[in-house]
């Protein structure tokens, strides 16, 4: 790590969340750089059929990510705190919330509840991947700023990317379709009717754009 | 049921791609391997570390074990395919929707696009005792913990309870058994079909294990005959809330009606007992009966005979009767709008 600065100097410049961020960075930087080391050596081992490597590649919201991950892994830990991909939420850990769907190949699923290591030939979707670069919004996720759909929002990534997932099957649900569709998700701050007039108004914005 | 907020502990992860590569990491590692479908009830054991495998093999990248195919007028499912690919089916929809009703009435959308019909017929029991790590009898110890005076036994067996109280959570199974399917289970000695009434097994067969499928063995597919191809269905859950919850009871049916009798059906229930049941004495008193209100009451007279009542669970043997009764009515019903 670069030399410390003032510590005031520090919270002048840096926003907690870049501040969080950059020690994950730092701490993949560190662990890959150990690995890569160690590869030569791994590689002239016979490998048993079907067996793994620590040193994966996915893609994650179009980007090919090399990330050292463990075989017991989750692709919501390795989101969050080996690429620092923190807009997906862990609520439960236990496939109840919803709060850390993604979408795999188009499909939303409980990224804790999903290897990282069987998404290897996959294309991953986070949150942060549906803002275009130039950092306008998903019409889905200007539908929400627009209704103000979610109270404390903790939940509300989750309920994006299985709306979106939801919507590339059923492009115009009615809103008891579109409740059936993100019925694998839950609001403590029970704010479900505003959530899903936030929902339908994305709907409506994606079938416009 | 603790939360732990890390990751699980750690094991050798095994990806094969072939069901023959993963039958010899099943030879090879014996006890210590766990086979991983979709993962949605394997992760539980190992996140609460009360199961602790030294392998995992992780059935994820066995393309061939996925996929529905058209056998003579009837469906081959593989193993793999995730409870959403089988309700999308068209073929599924249109011949057997009664497995169609029951898969998409299990768990939620994120649960189903992941979870397989395999694993959803194969997944273990969810007493709490039992998967918070309590050493009872399906454990390999000397006690049924939801069976004693004080226990908190709501979502418990009331039939062929023996020992164990545990009740099987599946939708998809009562289903299967309606449509008379097949699973094919591979081993190290090849292939054979069991029947799926006979794929699952009660505490008297065996009081640890939820199905005949063995510790080196893997349910590859299931087969659904066209015997019941277009019949009358009836598929009913009842459950605490609409997503998620695992059945209180559900009911599964097939009927074929000629003249307003009853000519053949199928008849299964689930979440009354360790293993779903296929009512072989409600079918049979039904027969040549018409399919109306009064049979329907005395099959569900019959369904709930010599079922007991534990301390929270008395609910579900009037519930019982009701989803029996409703199954003979209701497909009554649908035949007159029809």
């Amino acid at each position: 790590m670069a030399e410390m600065k003032n510590p005031e100097e520090t919270t002048k410049t840096l926003s907690r969340r870049d501040l969080i961020k950059g020690v994950i960075a730092a701490g993949a930087v560190s662990s890959a750089g150990y690995l890569f080391r160690a590869s030569g050596v791994r590689a002239q081992q016979p490998s048993a059929a079907g067996s793994v490597e620590r040193l994966v590649t996915i893609t994650v919201n179009g980007q090919q990510r090399r990330v050292d991950v463990m075989k017991q892994e989750t692709l919501a830990t390795t989101l969050r705190y080996k690429l620092g991909l923190t807009g997906t939420k862990l609520g439960c850990d236990r496939a109840e919330c919803g709060a850390c769907t993604v979408l795999i190949d188009d499909v939303p699923h409980y990224s804790c509840s999903v290897l990282t290591q069987s998404v290897r030939a996959r294309k991953v979707v986070s949150i942060e991947g549906l803002a275009s670069a130039d950092g306008k919004l998903h019409p889905m996720q200007q539908g929400v700023v627009e209704e103000q759909g979610f109270q404390c929002a903790f939940c509300m990534s989750g309920f994006i990317m299985s709306a979106v997932g939801f919507l590339k099957v059923n492009p115009k649900p009615t809103r008891t379709e579109l409740a059936h569709g993100i019925s694998g998700n839950l609001c403590r701050c029970q704010d479900y009717d505003k959530i899903l007039t936030a929902l339908l108004k994305g709907a409506e914005n994606m079938r416009r754009a | 049921m603790a939360v732990i907020r890390d990751v699980m502990p750690a094991f050798e992860l095994f990806q094969p791609a072939t069901t023959d590569d993963a039958l010899a990491l099943l030879a090879k590692y014996g006890s210590d391997a766990w086979v991983l479908a979709g993962g949605l009830d394997s992760f539980d054991w190992l996140k609460d570390r009360i199961k602790r495998p030294k392998v995992v093999v992780d059935m994820s990248q066995a393309s061939g074990l996925r996929g529905i195919k058209e056998v003579n007028g009837g469906l081959e499912i593989g193993a793999m395919t995730t409870l959403t690919e089988v309700v999308r089916h068209p073929l599924v929809k249109e011949h057997f929707s009664l497995l169609a009703e029951g898969a998409e009435l299990a768990a939620s959308p994120q649960i189903r696009n992941q979870g397989t019909i395999g694993g959803n017929v194969s997944q273990d029991t969810r007493c709490w005792y039992y998967r918070s790590g309590w050493k009872c009898y399906r454990a390999g110890g000397n006690i049924c913990f939801a069976d004693t005076p004080t226990a908190i036994n709501r979502e418990h067996a009331i039939l062929d309870a023996d020992r164990c109280v545990a009740v099987n959570p599946s939708d998809s199974a009562p289903a299967l058994i309606a449509l008379d399917a097949q699973m094919v289970i591979r081993g190290p000695g090849g292939e054979r079909v069991v029947n799926a009434q006979d794929y699952f097994v009660g505490p008297d067969i065996n009081i640890m294990r939820m199905t005949v499928l063995k510790p080196n063995e893997l349910l590859t597919a299931i087969r659904i005959p066209g015997t019941w191809g277009g019949a009358k269905f009836y598929f009913e859950k009842i459950r605490d809330r609409q997503v998620w919850d695992f059945p209180l009871v559900n009911v599964a049916a097939a009927m074929k009606v000629s003249g307003g009798k009853i000519d053949q059906i199928r008849i299964a229930v689930n979440g009354v007992a360790a293993r779903p049941l296929r009512l072989t004495a409600v079918e049979s008193a039904v027969i040549g009966k018409p399919a109306d209100a009064a049979t329907g009451e005395m099959a569900g007279k019959i369904a709930i005979q010599g079922a007991v009542a534990l301390r929270f669970n008395a609910y579900k043997i009037p519930l019982l009767r009701n989803l029996v009764k409703r199954a003979i009515g209701g497909v009554q019903e649908a035949a007159w709008k029809s």
